[in-house]
C-alpha cells in the first residue's frame, strides 16, 4: 500500500520535472530557465526522499540538505550574474 | 544604479553557520555514516562561496584571514604526517591505529588517527577549492 503510494507521488513529480524541463528549453528569458532549475533541484530533493522512503534507507538522508544548499547557492549566484555581470566583486561600492 | 542586497545579506549570515554546522557533522560522521572529509570540505568552501556572493573579496579575506595555499600544504603535512607516525612505531606506512577513550564530558569516544588523515583530505580540499575560486574571481 504504501509502496503503491510512493510509486505514484514519483510518477507525479516526474511529471512535474517533465514540465519544468519543457520551462529549460523553452523559457524565451534566462531568469525564466533559472527559476525551472532551481525548481527541478527542489523536486529532486522530493525523490530523493520518496526513494529513500521505497529502499527503506536513512543512507540518503544527507543527500536531501546537501541539494538544498547547492541549489540556493547555485540560484544566488545565477541571479547575482544577471544582475550585476560578475559573480564574485572585489570590492563593493557602499 | 546602486543595489541593495539586504535580504540576501541576512539569510547569508543565518544560512551560513547551517551549512557549516552540517559541514562538519558530514565530517565527523564519515567514519560509521555516509559523507567524510572530501564532502565536508566541499560543504564547508561552498559556506564561504556563499559569503564571497553575498559580500565581497576584501570583506571575506577580512573575515577569514586565509592563506589557502598554506591552508593546502597543511592539510598535505597532516595526512602525510599521519602516515608518517606509523614508521615510529615500526609499522607500515599509513597504518592507523584506535582506542576508546573515557573524556569526562563527552563520554565513550572511539579515537582513530584515520581521522586526523581525514582532516589533512579536509584542508586540502577547502583549499584548493577557494584558491581556484580566488583565482577566478579576482581577475577583473
Amino acid at each position: 500500500m504504501l509502496m503503491t503510494i510512493v510509486l505514484i507521488a514519483i510518477l507525479c513529480i516526474s511529471v512535474a520535472i517533465a514540465g519544468l524541463i519543457y520551462r529549460v528549453i523553452k523559457g524565451p528569458t534566462t531568469p525564466d530557465r533559472i527559476v525551472a532549475l532551481d525548481a527541478i533541484g527542489i523536486n529532486l530533493v522530493a525523490i530523493i526522499a520518496l526513494v529513500s522512503i521505497a529502499l527503506d534507507t536513512n543512507a540518503y538522508l544527507e543527500v536531501i540538505l546537501l541539494l538544498g544548499i547547492l541549489a540556493f547557492i547555485g540560484t544566488v549566484a545565477f541571479s547575482k550574474y544577471l544582475e550585476k555581470g560578475v559573480i564574485i566583486e572585489n570590492e563593493r561600492d557602499r | 544604479m546602486k543595489t541593495n542586497d539586504v535580504i540576501l545579506q541576512t539569510a547569508t549570515k543565518i544560512v551560513l553557520f547551517v551549512i557549516v554546522l552540517f559541514s562538519v557533522y558530514i565530517f565527523f560522521a564519515g567514519h560509521y555514516t555516509p559523507g567524510g572529509g572530501f564532502v565536508g570540505g566541499l560543504l564547508t568552501a561552498g559556506a564561504i562561496i556563499l559569503l564571497l556572493l553575498a559580500f565581497d573579496m576584501k570583506t571575506v579575506a577580512k573575515i577569514l584571514p586565509f592563506n589557502y595555499m598554506n591552508m593546502t600544504a597543511l592539510g598535505l603535512l597532516i595526512a602525510i604526517g599521519t602516515g608518517a607516525g606509523a614508521l615510529l612505531f615500526n609499522k607500515p606506512f599509513l597504518t592507523h591505529a584506535f582506542t576508546y577513550a573515557h573524556v569526562p564530558v563527552l563520554g565513550k569516544l572511539s579515537l582513530h588517527t584515520a581521522a586526523i588523515f581525514d582532516l589533512g583530505v579536509f584542508l586540502v580540499v577547502v583549499g584548493v577549492t577557494m584558491t581556484i575560486i580566488q583565482t577566478i574571481g579576482e581577475d577583473e
